[in-house]
């Protein structure tokens, strides 16, 4: 299990995060939804030690992140950034098979090309994809290579930052439905940070609302739409009127 | 505003390059600690040879060959005031070799190579390649800075060692095709005149160029503010300071090396 409490980070004179309480269960999809600069990217960096809180503890199965050993602690994770960050100057494969090619889980070339190829195949990519460069794909393909990345070690804890930004509806539907099937497929633990709600109820078993630095509101996705609480339900229907200022 | 304003400024802008410095200071020392550690990175640090040595040999040759070419106008020129002419040969090898070589070599390479591994750097951060190194256990420090310095602390010697024959035959072919040097006695002159000393001279301070020019290229990438913005000001401010601390360096070594 993944929880953290009282998690707090500040840029400047901007205090992002205000003492984030949250808990994701292991083997549960959790998608933090917020709007835009309220600090869900933050948060989940935080998690991964990209970023450090300046208050607050994360731990993971109850050790303090902060203080595990970082390759081992890292190991387990797997992430889709939202722009893909695809390393340019490798090929396609080499991008999906990086973590197998080097360190602790290094296999010979020729099997880490097999497995990246598979793990093409799964997101829905051919093997011919495999030998081009990532500047070569379109978005909705990078998309892909960065998920098959994020899967190809079949990590415990798989984080998947704004999955179907920029993506048309059709791509982020097939993008959707891979990041589910893949979760429940491997019994990983995922926490997604989106504010797109089709993903949300794609993706989710639980959803939390980031907003002022605070988790305003958290519970399973099928709750969502009930809630009475007016941030959600001014963020989930898009609605200009609410606690949630339009103009920020 | 007050009078002492002007003077806290200059003050603010010392203690800022007093902490860029020490920053930069910090960076080398985690290079030099992390170096020798597991793991190593071999194909990273062939591409970068390739990238930051044999690359770079074109625009070395140019550079060289006009420096070398002009030098010997100059000094042949100057010389004729005073009836010392022949010294073109001596004085062609000594300044390219003690001097231009390494410099301009090391101010190429600024120009090449840092500001290419800066932008480099700098895009891979602002596209969270760098981020993504880490979550795939990869110190981007190991991964990126050390073979990119390594790279370039061992093949700037090189490529000042052959900007320097370079240099030289481009005096050689204008002091023999333009002002009438006899070509065997100015090879003669050269050779009898460079000393190892004046050779190793040059390619230590190779070595010290090649460090300072790669080591401010990922220093400024991996700092390197967000958007287009920031990889241009990275990659500015890399240019700029690299340029300057291989000339500060060189008046340093210098002085060490020849100082009486």
């Amino acid at each position: 299990m993944i929880a953290l409490t009282g998690v707090e980070k500040t840029f400047g004179a901007n205090r992002v995060l205000r003492g984030v309480d949250l808990q994701i269960a292991r083997g549960s999809s959790m998608v933090i939804i917020g709007g835009s600069g309220t600090g869900k990217s933050v948060l989940l960096k935080c998690v991964l030690g990209l970023v450090s809180p300046d208050a607050g503890r994360i731990t993971l199965d109850g050790e303090d992140v902060a203080h595990a050993e970082r390759d081992a602690f890292l190991a387990r994770f797997g992430m889709l950034f939202q722009g893909g960050a695809l390393f340019d100057s490798l090929k396609v494969w080499e991008n999906v098979a990086f973590r197998l090619l080097r360190g602790a889980r290094k296999r010979p070339k020729a099997e880490a090309r097999e497995i990246a190829i598979e793990k093409l195949r799964r997101v829905g990519l051919r093997p011919e994809v495999a030998d081009q460069l990532p500047g070569e794909l379109s978005g909705g393909m990078q998309k892909r290579v960065g998920l098959a990345r994020a899967i190809a070690a079949e990590p415990e804890i798989i984080f998947f930052d704004e999955p179907t930004t920029g993506l048309d509806p059709i791509m982020a539907g097939v993008i959707n439905e891979l990041i589910r099937e893949i979760v429940v497929e491997m019994g990983a633990t995922a926490m997604t940070i989106t504010h797109d709600m089709t993903s949300v109820r794609a993706i989710a078993d639980n959803v939390a609302m980031l907003h002022g630095g605070l988790i305003r509101w958290t519970g399973p996705v099928a709750d969502m739409d009930a809630t009475s609480d007016p941030y959600v339900q001014q963020f989930i229907h898009g609605r200009a009127e609410g606690p949630i200022a339009s103009v920020r | 505003m007050t009078l002492t304003s002007p003077l806290a400024a200059i003050g603010r802008a010392f203690l800022a390059l007093l902490a860029s410095f020490g920053r930069i200071v910090i960076f080398a020392g985690q290079v030099f600690v992390l170096a020798p550690r597991r793991p190593f990175y071999l194909r990273e640090c062939g591409q970068a040879l390739v990238q930051i040595g044999w690359f770079s040999l074109p625009v070395v040759g140019l550079t060289a060959v006009f420096t070398g070419g002009a030098l010997a106008l100059q000094i042949y020129s100057g010389g004729s005031r005073f009836n010392a002419e022949a010294v073109v040969p001596q004085i062609v090898a000594i300044g390219m070799v003690r001097e231009l070589g390494p410099v301009l070599v090391g101010l190429m390479v600024a120009a090449r190579v840092t500001s290419s591994i800066a932008a480099e750097i700098a895009t891979m951060k602002v596209t969270e390649q760098i981020d993504a190194l880490v979550t795939l256990s990869t110190n981007p420090m190991k991964y990126l800075t050390i073979p990119r310095v390594l790279a370039g602390t061992l093949t700037v010697p090189l490529l000042v060692g052959i900007g320097d024959i370079i240099g030289v035959m481009g005096g050689f072919m204008v002091a023999t095709g333009q002002l009438g040097f006899n070509r065997a006695g100015y090879i003669q002159n050269t050779v009898d005149f460079l000393t190892l000393p004046d050779i190793a001279s040059s390619l230590v301070k190779g070595a010290a160029f090649g460090f300072i020019a790669t080591l401010i290229g990922c220093y400024q990438g991996m700092r390197s503010g967000r958007g287009a913005q920031g990889v241009g000001a990275a990659t500015k401010t890399a240019v700029a300071t690299a340029s300057v601390l291989i000339l500060a360096a060189n008046f340093l070594l210098t002085s060490l090396m020849f100082s009486q």
